[in-house]
């Protein structure tokens, strides 16, 4: 196979798909996507709930026809995809090393790169629940996979901790297969996942949630045969003498997702503690110029439409870097400012020209907040949200104007009028 | 008069749609689009939800699906016995018929190609 390439894409999912064709419509024709998974389409094929595209084609699909549409449109223009074939690492001269069954071992040469590999599900090992190794404890997406594409129920009295929105799909669509959902519990007082999959989800089929709760012990040796429920205080430790106790066969864990940067940090990438992506401009350039980051690698979306939107960027940024060379930065760095848990890109480069939208998450649940983006002691822009909750990825625009006028670094807020 | 609150689920805002019945008569505040009204409104008349699943194809792999109109939520579990009972042959496109009319005259489609 060929060697090079103008833009290596690594991730077939919606970012990968979005970015390609953006790339290709922006004049570089050049394109390699290399995707680890069978077929295009990534998490979506997975998802096959609706309600996806109602921002970006205004009408709800399920994630295989939102995946089908990019899907077709890479496969309109001549754009190279291998499939069931895994990148092993990614070095600092964008040199790609992956590995495949027909090529074994292999190295593409890229001018640019985009990565668009997603993200993971934190584990039951990241909260160190107690208990022993028994069967039935699964991630909620490992419990979506085997369900909806392999066809077969992990098991028939669950109980979900964290109320993400996987977790919270998964509760309907075990239930919609005969399994008895017992229970939802949330460590924090407010819901992570959106507040329609909780009318929804929950609501219509009368499964409780238990907010203000955890999961204290799962029970069982050789397969999971109940569970204990604890309600915790202000300081998320659980209290004595509050446990509920649960027989069930099933633990699903939907308790978030981290961005998957393991070749972005072997390419020596600078990474945000704050997105756990990588530090980007509102090209979506890394700190290693011409590798782009988009998608649920960068920072985890709540909405597929803006992945989209945000691969389109990335595309569009690759193909000018390719075709217009590197242009030397005059970046200003975007600050979190009070009440704020993270803000993306993380610096805006003025030499980029354009408007900038600056995607964040606030740290707790605000009403009617205000948010301000500022500049030295000036407020450069401002706007109203009816309310403002961790769980929803709220964002600011900044005009052409604004951008070239900033004179140093900008701090995003929130907050409440008094 | 009896008030009833609706979480809007037709898109990720979720408004919090107030439905105020009279009688015969309905009046829907807090609503943020023209689409929220109406689904508040079907949802103190008769609540529908669109249903999603899988049907299992001749070669073993799972066919995404959903009913092409929204059916009526008491109607969920009945819809799913249906699609449960279906079989499938491959190769199918997006938007084919996999199962008639499982309630109403509303059909299943399939949401993927599958090859």
């Amino acid at each position: 196979m060929k060697g090079n390439y103008d833009l290596v894409i690594i991730g077939g999912g919606p970012a990968g798909l979005a970015a390609a064709v953006a790339a290709y419509d922006s004049g570089v024709e050049d394109i390699l996507i290399l995707e680890r998974e069978p077929i295009l389409g990534g998490i979506l094929n997975q998802c096959i709930h609706n309600g996806f595209g109602l921002t970006r084609f205004k009408e709800s699909l399920s994630g295989p026809e939102y995946a089908a549409r990019f899907i077709s449109e890479v496969e309109k223009r001549s754009i190279t995809v291998l499939t069931n074939t895994a990148v092993l690492s990614l070095d600092k001269g964008k040199l790609v090393t992956a590995m495949n069954a027909e090529e074994g071992v292999f190295t593409v040469q890229a001018k640019a790169v985009i990565l668009a590999m997603g993200c993971r599900e934190r584990s039951r090992g990241a909260l160190n629940v107690a208990g022993s190794r028994a069967a039935g404890v699964y991630s909620a997406g490992t419990a979506q996979k085997y369900v909806n594409v392999f066809g077969y129920m992990p098991g028939k009295r669950v109980v979900i901790l964290g109320s993400g929105d996987i977790g919270l799909i998964m509760a309907r669509r075990m239930t919609l297969e005969g399994a008895k959902v017992l229970a939802v519990c949330e460590i924090m007082p407010q819901t992570s996942g959106l507040k329609r999959n909780i009318a929804q989800c929950l609501d219509d089929f009368g499964i409780p949630l238990y907010l203000n709760h955890t999961v204290t012990k799962i029970e069982g040796d050789e397969r999971v045969t109940g569970v204990v429920v604890s309600k915790v205080d202000e300081n998320r430790k659980p209290i004595a003498g509050t446990e509920i106790h649960f027989d069930c066969d099933t633990v699903l864990f939907s308790v978030g997702l981290i961005p998957e940067n393991e070749l972005t940090k072997g390419a020596g990438i600078e990474l945000s503690r704050g997105t756990r992506g990588a530090v980007v401009t509102q090209s979506r350039e890394t700190s290693e110029s011409g590798v782009f980051a988009c998608g649920n690698v960068l920072q985890v979306h709540d909405l597929v439409d803006f992945v989209s939107e945000e691969a389109e960027i990335a595309g569009v940024s690759a193909a000018r870097y390719i075709l217009g060379g590197e242009v030397k930065r005059d970046a200003v760095e975007v600050k979190n400012g009070k009440n704020i848990l993270y803000v993306c890109p993380q610096l805006i480069d003025k030499s980029v020209g354009g408007k900038v939208k600056l995607f964040f998450r606030v740290t707790d649940t605000f009403k009617a907040p205000t948010v301000t983006v500022r500049c030295g002691n000036g407020a450069v822009q401002t706007k109203k949200l009816k309310v403002a909750v961790p769980g929803e990825m709220q964002s600011i625009v900044l005009s052409e104007e604004t951008v070239r006028g900033l004179n140093g670094s900008v701090e995003v807020l929130v907050e409440v009028d008094q | 008069m009896s008030s009833v609150k609706v979480i809007c689920t037709e898109c990720p805002m979720g408004c919090e749609i107030e439905v105020l019945v009279n009688g015969d008569e309905i009046s829907v505040e807090g609503y943020g689009c023209k689409r929220g009204r109406e689904y508040a409104e079907a949802e103190v008349v008769c609540p529908r939800r669109v249903v999603t699943s899988t049907v299992r194809s001749s070669t073993g792999r799972m066919v995404p699906v959903k009913t092409e109109r929204p059916v009526k939520r008491s109607e969920i579990f009945a819809v799913m016995e249906k699609i449960n009972a279906a079989g499938c042959s491959l190769p199918v496109r997006i938007g084919d018929v996999i199962v008639r009319c499982v309630s109403e005259d509303i059909n299943v489609i399939a949401t993927a190609n599958v090859d």
